[in-house]
């Protein structure tokens, strides 16, 4: 285990270590101290590591991320894990606005809430949040599953194509062209794999509803007109 | 951008770092307001005494101090950096028409516990220019300016202050700020800039004198005030902060026993003692909170 401690060292001397690890490189688990709010920790990472920061982070903490597993051991600001293609981030406390917006892949966990915009325009990748999510969540979501263990804010899935929300509680609202679906057996078992991913007991499977598009806004039409 | 801070003290023995911490929470705001920045200091009243903050800009100072101490007689002047702090027992209205004959002056703000300062200039430099660590009190709020809405000078910095004891700092633009300053003047508000938050603070005057509390007036201008916006406001009791609907302009509360910090990123308030152990979260769109005594 390396400990980075932030401050002593730069943000960017830090990043530069893990965005530029040697390809041969066995040391491959880092501890960052001290993170203090600082934006963009960890972000751009593009190879297999373990990363774990203690304390509260600031924006766009693993952003880009491909390959690493970052843990972070307080809450994160705006755009946890935005645009992330692989590997994963696990957030032991709260994170702000817009966790997870446009990522491609990889799974971002969340022990505590969201506020708004949580997987904004997601595009593929696996968010499980265990407490409540704010408003206009899954916001164009395109692809990729969003869990909730808790509930939601108003305008849930507003314009959702197809990616998949799992909820336990309540939305204040749906938003335009949301709408409960019913889960066959696919469904359930993708859930199943999901609460498995967070450690989340499987019985509770059967208390999560499943929420997606109901295609109406795919094509224009004028009787939609003021949805769009 | 901009950043906004505020801090309401639980905890006495942290009266005397109220400048220090705020200090600290605005140097590291100054990524998001690199232009101007000001802030408001609350401490005890003193019975009868009232203090006006003033700007002297570059003026001289030495005689506008003799002609003030002329025409108020127990007049103390406090001169820190191009503001100085008038204290006396004479009522407002007097006061405040005697500094409106000096073309050379502006009334920043007034009250029986605030002190406000405002300036053009990286945040890092006016704290500086201040001296706001020596500073104590009760509670502070401070801004650091990105401007978009009005140019770039002390009139168009915040805090904006429209009335006794009160001040509001605010990150986001109102769209409909021309159409209320010409109500608010309608109704006798003063507003001197064409900013719009100075508007909103306006806003705010009014509901005050309307026997509204702080909490009541903030609730009604989630539907009068159009625009996007995070507003700290301040008054000689206490704070209280609100985001719009939208809630796309940022907040983090930090609540420990002993204070009570609010700024735009955690990152303002990653100094202040204890903060890890905080209870910490983001202010819910379209709620109020406020802390006072």
């Amino acid at each position: 285990m390396i400990k980075l401690n932030l401050k002593k060292d730069s943000l960017r001397k830090v990043n530069e270590l893990l965005q530029n690890l040697d390809q041969k490189s066995n040391d491959r688990s880092f501890k960052i101290i001290n993170p203090d709010g600082n934006h963009a920790i960890c972000a751009g990472l593009k190879d297999e590591m373990d990363v774990t920061i203690e304390g509260h982070v600031g924006y766009y903490c693993a952003g880009m991320n491909m390959k690493a597993d970052v843990i972070v051991n307080g809450n994160v600001g705006t755009g946890v894990a935005e645009n992330m293609m692989s590997g994963s981030v696990h957030v032991k406390g709260n994170a702000s606005q817009s966790a997870g917006a446009t990522a491609h892949g990889g799974t971002l966990i969340v022990d505590g809430d969201t506020s708004s915009r949580c997987g904004i325009s997601m595009k593929g990748i696996d968010i499980i949040v265990k407490g409540s999510v704010g408003h206009m969540s899954a916001f164009m979501a395109q692809s990729g599953n969003l869990v909730i263990c808790g509930d939601a804010g108003d305008a849930l899935g507003d314009s959702i194509y197809e990616a998949k929300i799992f909820m336990k509680g309540e939305p204040k609202s749906l938003g335009a062209d949301c709408e409960k679906k019913n889960m066959n057996k696919k469904d359930q078992d993708l859930l199943k794999s999901l609460l498995k991913k967070a450690n989340i007991d499987e019985n509770q499977l059967t208390h999560f509803k499943m929420y997606g598009s109901a295609r109406k806004l795919y094509n224009f039409n004028i009787d939609n007109v003021s949805e769009y | 951008m901009c950043g906004i801070v505020g801090l309401y003290l639980k905890n006495k023995k942290y009266n005397k770092d109220l400048g220090k911490f705020l200090t600290g929470m605005m140097n590291n705001m100054s990524t998001r307001g690199p232009d101007s920045a000001g802030f408001a200091i609350y401490s005890t009243e003193r019975k009868k005494k009232y203090k006006y903050s003033i700007c002297y800009n570059k003026n001289n100072i030495k005689e506008i101090k003799k002609n003030l101490s002329k025409e108020i007689k127990d007049a103390k002047i406090k001169i820190i950096s191009d503001h100085f702090v008038l204290e006396t027992s004479l009522k407002p209205v007097k006061v405040i028409s005697i500094i409106k004959s000096y073309n050379n002056l502006n009334l920043v703000g007034y009250g029986s516990s605030i002190e406000i300062f405002k300036q053009v200039g990286n945040p890092r430099d006016v704290v500086n220019n201040f001296s706001l660590k020596n500073f104590s009190g009760t509670h502070a709020i401070g801004h650091t300016r990105m401007a978009t809405e009005s140019a770039i000078t002390t009139d168009g910095s915040h805090p904006y202050s429209t009335g006794e004891d009160e001040c509001l700092v605010h990150n986001g633009s109102l769209s409909n700020h021309n159409n209320l300053r010409r109500t608010l003047k309608k109704k006798g508000i003063e507003i001197k800039s064409q900013n719009d938050t100075e508007v909103a603070a306006g806003y705010i005057s009014n509901g005050l004198s309307n026997k509204k509390s702080l909490k009541e007036t903030l609730i009604d201008g989630l539907k009068d005030l159009d625009g996007f916006y995070t507003f700290i406001s301040g008054t000689k009791n206490g704070l209280a902060i609100v985001r719009d609907e939208i809630a796309c302009k940022p907040a983090v509360v930090a609540e420990t026993k002993d204070y009570v910090a609010i700024a735009s990123e955690f990152q303002a308030m990653a100094h202040l003692p204890n903060v890890n152990k905080a209870k910490i979260f983001e202010p819910e769109p379209g709620l109020v909170y406020s802390w006072g005594k």
